[in-house]
Parts: C-alpha cells; structure tokens; sequence
C-alpha cells in the first residue's frame, strides 16, 4: 500500500463518514460543521488527483463562501434543534435499497480500463504551453518571443482552458449567476401594497428633503 | 477562435445585452415613457433579425463550429432558433394582462424570459456538451423563477420549489451522465464523441453515462417515469408560463436531444434506442390514461404534453431521415396548437387562479363561435387530425418509426392517439353541446391576435405541409448528414 493510498482511505471515510453525520445530526450547527468536514476532506481528495485549482476553489467557495452562508441562515432563522422526529423517515428500507443498488452498478461500472488514455489527460490538466513576447533589445518595437513548457501547472492550464476553448460556457455561466441574482431579489422582495407605494415617493422626497436641509445646516 | 467568430454569437449577444438593459431601464426613467412589453418585442425583433442577416451573411456557415467547436450555426439551429423567438414573443403578448393585474414587476419578468431565451438559443447551437448543460441550465434557473412568480400564491410556490428540487436532481444525474461520457471519450465535442466511439466496441461505463444522460433529459422534456413533476408546475405557474414550459422549453429540450444522440452517440442506437423506446411508450401510456380523468384544463393538458413528449421521443428513437424530420415539424405545429390553446384558456380566466375546469367551456360556442371553433381546431391538431397540422407532425413521427422496425411503438401511439381524442373531445363536447354558465369570454387584443393566428397556422399548414416539410427537410439536412459521417465511420 502505497502512502498517497493510505491518505486516500484515511480520508475518503472521513468524507463519507461526515455526509452521513450532515444528515443525521439533529442540530442543524453540528450539520453545518460536519458539512465542512466533508468539504475539506473533498478538498484534499482533489489536490491529490492532481487538481489543484479546484481543490483551492473547493475549500475558497464551499468551505469558505457557502458554509458562511448556511450558518448565517442557520442562526438568522434561529433553530436550535429540530422537533423530535424520527431521523429515520417511513421510506428509509426503499431509499437504503434504491442507494445500495446504485452504489453497486457504480462500482460495477467504473472500474480501471474502461477510461480512456489517463496519461494524455494528466498531461493536459497540468502542463501549459506559453508564448512569451518581450521587446527586442537590438530594434526596439519589434517583438520576439520564446516558447514556454511549464509542467506541474494546473491552475494556469485551467486558467487557459476556461479562458480559450471554454469561453463561450464561460460566458453564458456568467449569465446564469445574474439570472441567479435577479430571481433572488424577486423572489425575496417584498411587494408593497397599493397604499405603500404611493406614501414610497413620498417618503423619498421628504428624506431627501431633510438631507439637503441637513446639509444645508452642516455646511452654514 | 478569432475575433471574426464573434459573428456566430451575434444574436446571443444582442438579446443578452437588451435582457440586462431591461433590468436597467426601470430605474433611469424609461419606466414612463416606454412599456416593457414593447420593450421586450423590440428586443426579440432586433435578435431575429441579427439571426437571419449573420445566416445570410456568412456563406458555407453551415458546417462550420466556430469558437474552438463549442458552438454552431447551422441550419438545424437557425430553425430551433427562430421557433424559440417566436414562441417567446407570443408568451410576451399572453403574458400582458397577468402582468397588468398582478402587483408583481414586469420588467424583471421579461428580462427573466429573456435570459431563458437566450439559453435555449445556446442548447440549439451548442455542439459541445459544456455548452449544451450551460445553456439548459440557464432556462431551467430561469424557468424555475418565472414559475413561482406568483409568489403570493401557495400553489405558484410549491410548482417552482418542485421544479427546482427535482430540476436540481435531474440536473445532477444528467451531469454525471455526462462526466462519464467525457471519461470514456476525453472529450465533450459531439463530432469527437463519435470519433472517439467509432474505435469502442462495448462499454459499460458509456452505456451507463448514456442512460443517465437520457434520465436527465427525459426529465427536461417530461417524459414518463420522469414526469411527475408537470402537473402541479404545469398548474401552478402562472398560465403564460406554463404556455412557455409546454412549447418553448420542450422544443429545446428536444433540439439537444436530438443533437446529442443522432450526432454524438449514432453508433450505439442499438443500445439506447430500446431504453427510450421503452420511455417513449410508457410516455404515450401514462400520459394519455392520466389525461382522461383530469377536470383541471391545465393539468389535463400537462399529462397530454406528456403524451406528446412520447410521440417526439419515436422520433428520436427511429433514428432515420423520417424521424428527424418528424422531430422538427412535430415541435413546430405542436407549438403553434398548444400557444392557441394557452390563448383561449387566458381568455376564459376570471381570477388569478382560473381553475381552468373543463366545465368553464361549457356553452362556449354559444357566447363566442369562433373562438370555440379555434379551441376544437387546435385539439384536433393536438390529437391529429387530417386537415390540421398535427396530423403532418404525428404522420411523419408514425412512419419514421415503421420505418426503423419500431412497428409495435407505432401500434401503442395509435392507440394512444385514439384514446386522446377522447379527452380532446371532453372540452369539445363541453363547448358545443352543453349550455353555458355566467362566464363570459374576456379577450383582450393580443389574445385575439395570438389565437387568430395560431389558428391560421394550424389550419394553413395542415393544408398546404409542402413549404413546411422543405424547409424542415432543409433543416434536419446538415445534422442528417453528419450523423450519417459518422455513422460509417463506426462501421
């Protein structure tokens, strides 16, 4: 057993451990934390294959960003424990079932071999071929460059790829988080009634009339 | 990629850009003087027209993947394309009065159909799954919100939280399908896919991935055992909005579809053409069997769009000229009779939720002739009937599945098409031979206008089909074409 193995066990069944633990806690801060766990243990798991860029973004984005998030929501709506319900739901046998068939067509399924060539890839994932330019120092304003093979460069031949080949999904996801954005506000808005949209202007004009005033004092 | 590939994406451009404007426009003071609707049909007008000049204006255009082979603009996507701007400038005009009556804001709501257009737009002219899965993703998210727009409304609210759920799980499985697909092949390119395949014999793993793959799109254009989903969103969102997720975001969904699996995965329609026959045939069963019982319109017409989705998928399954064929021209006469529909059922609305019961047709020929004669001429479509377009549609679908052996699908969706009138008829006997309540017929003018020429579409195409199957036949010519590259290079 090799020692990268080793670290592979050791932290893949903290992983699945903890995604058990997520859903079975009955307070929903102890969830949160062990969501974490899960994150960061996805995190290393990442970093071992050789993708370093999403291992950092895993740990930037869900352990950093997200988890932020669910534990605002968590103390914002104040529940400290859930009411004293089963854990187990009445569909637990079926879901139990449904999980350990799909567990074994997976591990039926994806086994060495049936991948095409792991090598090419690698080599893709973290080498970046670069042109660089510089100025000549002979005739100034004429450029020259001299190609560049970095290895062990994953975040930059990601960089490359989203930037280039993936533009155009790159673009469109850009899209998708503003239509995320958008749907949030219309849908968490408040819609004033008839009366409170008459007394808003209203209400606007009179604060911006008693900030000119106060300026109007602070600068006499 | 250069910056001459720009072109390709010129339409997408423009109608994201007028989409963030519209979010714009409300506060810089245009609120007054412009309304959003005209706003909204101005935008699709311009990107239509950008569609047709850059088709025009770049020759050969048609073979072509520009943008590093994420994105095409073929013939085949020009057709999606212009179907998808005309089936949201229709929902634009149905979407009018709900918005007039409801305090809810208008400008967002348009920018919203927008960005959903914009990402059908993307799924039709993606040839590259991360472009395809992208663009679905933008009109599920959209589709999602614009579902429980409603938001005061409990049923509005519970159809988007399902959609969303169970859009999200779908979501999930369609992309697992997809990174097993991209183990076995290295790539996401549907041309380099089927290269890629040409040298594999047999694969578990891919056959695995296909079959999510297939799950996750069933899902998406509500095929059963993945269809439980559309009748409640179907009945909850609000009408214009179910009108939208019943023509629109179905035609997309089946675009990608078809692109999927007759470019990138031909030389193993033996494998997955029996897996969605299966659907396909249990689509037509549960669809049709559900519908009977229904006395909601909305969800009877939701278990008949799941019927329907059975038919296209025959298509799909065929896997021949015919089939092809058959997917286009089903997609747009389905359109046209359902948009007519939607039409008539916004015209019988008395209150935000109308129930929509199949008891408000009662004595609508008697209060209005003609908008009646419309409804039954778009049920005869839906059901395939001779002088209407749907029958165009199901004839090229039934012989496309004869045609590839397929005669026992054939047979059910027959069957399925007889037990279909019988609900189709429901309504018509409801609007004919029964008398009328106190309802009365409320139509605006863009109702009229949609419903008038839905009808003409109908009735025009299902009489003179000729310049519509060239067209289509023009269409499906270079997707054909490449799937038949391919196909022989698998052999």
């Amino acid at each position: 057993m090799t020692p990268a193995f080793a670290v592979f066990l050791i932290v893949g069944t903290i992983a699945v451990a903890s995604s058990i633990l997520v859903i079975s806690m009955r307070n929903p801060v102890h969830s949160a934390l062990f969501l974490l766990l899960t994150f960061l243990c996805v995190a290393v798991l990442f970093v071992m294959k050789g993708a370093e860029f999403v291992g950092a973004v895993q740990v930037l984005v869900y352990a950093g960003g997200i988890m932020v998030l669910f534990l605002f929501v968590v103390m914002l709506i104040n529940v400290r424990h859930l009411p004293d319900e089963k854990v187990l739901s009445n569909f637990w046998k079926g879901g139990f079932a449904v999980g350990l068939g799909v567990f074994i067509l997976f591990v039926a399924v994806v086994r060495p071999g049936v991948y095409h060539d792991e090598q090419l890839d690698k080599s893709r994932l973290t080498s970046v071929k670069e042109r660089i330019w510089t100025e000549s120092h002979k005739n100034p304003g004429t450029y020259t460059y001299r190609r560049v093979h970095r290895t062990n460069a994953n975040s930059e031949a990601v960089g490359m790829a989203l930037y280039t080949d993936y533009l155009v999904p790159f673009e469109v996801a850009s899209l998708f988080l503003l239509v995320a954005m958008i749907g949030a506000i219309v849908i968490g808005k408040r819609e004033l009634s008839a009366t409170e949209e008459e007394t808003a202007q209203q209400f606007i004009l009179e604060r911006v009339e008693t900030e000119k005033e106060v300026k109007e004092a602070m600068s006499a | 990629m250069s910056l001459n590939d720009l072109i390709f994406l010129l339409p997408e451009i423009i109608l994201a850009t007028g989409a963030s404007l519209l979010l714009i426009a409300p506060v810089t003071g245009l609120r007054d003087s412009i309304s959003a609707k005209w706003a909204m049909i101005a935008l699709l007008i311009i990107t239509a027209g950008s569609l047709l000049a850059c088709s025009w204006a770049v020759p050969g255009m048609e073979q072509t993947a520009g943008f590093a082979r994420m994105f095409a603009l073929d013939a085949f996507s020009i057709f999606f394309k212009l179907l998808f701007l005309f089936v949201v400038a229709i929902v634009v005009l149905l979407s009018d009065d709900f918005l007039r009556e409801s305090r809810y804001s208008t400008w967002e709501y348009y920018s919203l159909l927008g960005f959903a257009l914009c990402g059908m737009m993307f799924m039709a002219s993606g040839v590259h799954l991360a472009t395809i899965y992208i663009g679905l993703e933008l009109l599920s998210l959209s589709s999602y919100i614009l579902a429980g727009y409603y938001k005061n409304e409990q049923k509005s609210t519970e159809a988007a939280m399902k959609y969303f759920v169970l859009g999200a799980v779908s979501s999930a499985i369609l992309l697992y399908g997809i990174s097993l697909i991209y183990g076995v092949c290295g790539t996401l390119n549907l041309l380099d896919i089927a290269r890629a395949l040409s040298t594999v014999v047999s694969n578990d793993a891919l056959m695995f991935g296909v079959i999510l793959l297939a799950c996750g799109l069933c899902f998406k254009i509500a095929a059963a055992p993945f269809h439980v989903w559309t009748p409640d969103v179907y009945e909850g969102a609000p009408t214009p909005i179910t009108a939208f997720l019943s023509t629109g975001s179905k035609a997309a969904a089946f675009a990608i579809f078809v692109r999927i699996f007759y470019v990138a995965l031909p030389g193993f329609h033996l494998d997955w053409s029996m897996v969605l026959a299966t659907v396909a045939a249990l689509s037509m069963i549960v669809g049709n069997l559900a519908a009977i019982t229904q006395e909601s319109v909305k969800r009877l017409l939701a278990y008949s769009s799941i019927a329907h989705a059975g038919y296209v998928l025959m298509g799909i399954v065929a896997m021949n000229v015919m089939g092809l064929r058959g997917v286009l021209v089903y997609s747009f006469v389905y359109v046209f009779a359902n948009l007519g529909i939607w039409s008539i059922v916004l015209m019988m609305k008395r209150h935000e939720y109308a129930g929509e019961k199949v008891s408000d047709f009662e004595g609508l020929h008697s209060r209005s002739p003609f908008w009646a004669f419309s409804m039954f001429v778009f049920l005869l479509s839906l059901g395939g009937i001779p002088p209407t377009a749907g029958f165009i549609g199901k004839y090229f679908l039934f012989y496309a599945a004869v045609q590839a052996g397929f005669g026992w699908l054939a047979i059910i969706a027959v069957l399925m098409s007889a037990v279909s009138m019988f609900y189709y008829l429901r309504i018509v006997v409801a609007m004919y031979l029964r008398d009328g309540k106190e309802a009365d017929v409320t139509a605006s003018g863009a109702l009229k206008f949609v419903a008038a020429v839905c009808v003409v579409a109908t009735i025009v195409f299902g009489v003179v089909p000729n310049d519509l199957i060239d067209q289509v036949s023009s269409s499906a010519k270079g997707l054909h074409n490449k799937g038949a590259v391919t196909r022989n290079a698998t052999r």
